[in-house]
């Protein structure tokens, strides 16, 4: 599963804004952190203020702020924002009315089927957790002596 | 009632239970009518047998494998959950296995399936088992997105069926 560039970066977005609710963040700095344009971010902003997603703030010190529901939101409300994620539409692709490729796509879309579920039993509040288990276990692996750790 | 088959109850309006104020214990035959109704709301079909016959199995014989317990707030029945210590599945270490939770949808968003969730993982360790496993239909993702909401992942193992008409 790959999902489109605008995609992964409304997902790093939302994740930013809404693990730092009260401080608006920039565009820039988002842009910096995950090193893609500028340009690229804010089409991918404007669409997420469209949807409510997030919000913008004006002055000195603005940016966006989240506006949604973390408990509620899902990755896969996002994802729906910007693609149609398991779109394998049958007969699309060469051969796909064939036997075998009848047999292929009923396997890609069973693999599509459970991606999607994923998505969607994923609320960004999930996701917040994940995100701050993990920086829990990275901390403590640096804490650990380093022969601790080969051993 | 299990949790791949429940299907996806109305969106709760009410959030008022202190956490404090739920109490987590084993089911007592007492405690049956009041499960049935919930399970019956939830899935929209109610089986007065099954429910006697699980009671026998994991209430009435409760054992340190086999757990079925209710969580009690404002002085009513709440929810349920129920599981048990599985050995050696296709090689597996020994787990715990959560194959039912429900919570009225009048108390949900209260910490309720959080509370009996705990309770049955509290039992599971002291079961001698350190992992918790479940299987929720891809679509019921009310129960899904709480299970994700208390830290389970995919499993290591992927579920299949075939159909035998």
């Amino acid at each position: 599963m790959k999902l489109q560039i605008s995609t992964s970066l409304a997902l790093y977005s939302v994740l930013e804004f809404a693990g730092n609710p009260k401080d608006p963040i920039s565009a820039a700095e988002i842009a910096a952190k995950y090193e893609v344009s500028t340009h690229h971010l804010a089409k991918v902003l404007r669409e997420l203020v469209r949807a409510g997603v997030i919000e913008s703030t004006r002055g000195v010190g603005g940016g966006y702020r989240f506006a949604g529901n973390a408990k509620r939101l899902t990755l896969m409300d996002v994802i729906e924002l910007f693609e149609d994620i398991g779109d394998r539409a049958a007969g699309r692709e060469p051969g796909a009315s064939t036997d075998v490729g009848q047999a292929l796509g009923a396997v890609l879309a069973e693999i599509d089927e459970i991606a999607k579920a994923t998505f969607r039993s994923i609320t960004i509040d999930t996701m917040l957790k994940l995100i701050e288990r993990q920086r829990g276990a990275r901390r403590k692996m640096r804490a650990q002596p380093k022969i601790a750790r080969r051993a | 009632m299990s949790a791949k088959t429940r299907k996806e109850p109305p969106v709760p309006t009410q959030a008022q239970h202190p956490d404090s104020a739920i109490r987590v214990r084993p089911v007592e035959f007492g405690d049956l009518d009041r499960v049935i109704a919930i399970d019956s709301e939830t899935t929209g079909i109610t089986k007065t047998d099954y429910w006697y016959e699980l009671f026998h199995r994991y209430g009435a014989s409760r054992s340190r494998q086999r757990l079925f317990l209710v969580a009690e707030a404002k002085g009513a029945i709440q929810g349920f959950i129920i599981g048990e210590v599985r050995d050696w599945e296709f090689g597996s270490a020994p787990c715990g296995w959560v194959f039912g939770i429900s919570v009225h949808p009048g108390a949900r968003l209260a910490g309720i399936g959080t509370r009996l969730l705990e309770a049955i993982c509290a039992d599971f360790r002291h079961a001698g088992v350190d992992q918790v496993r479940t299987l929720i239909a891809r679509d019921n993702s009310l129960v899904l997105s709480f299970f994700r909401s208390q830290g389970m992942m995919a499993a290591q193992f992927i579920p299949l069926e075939k159909d035998l008409r």
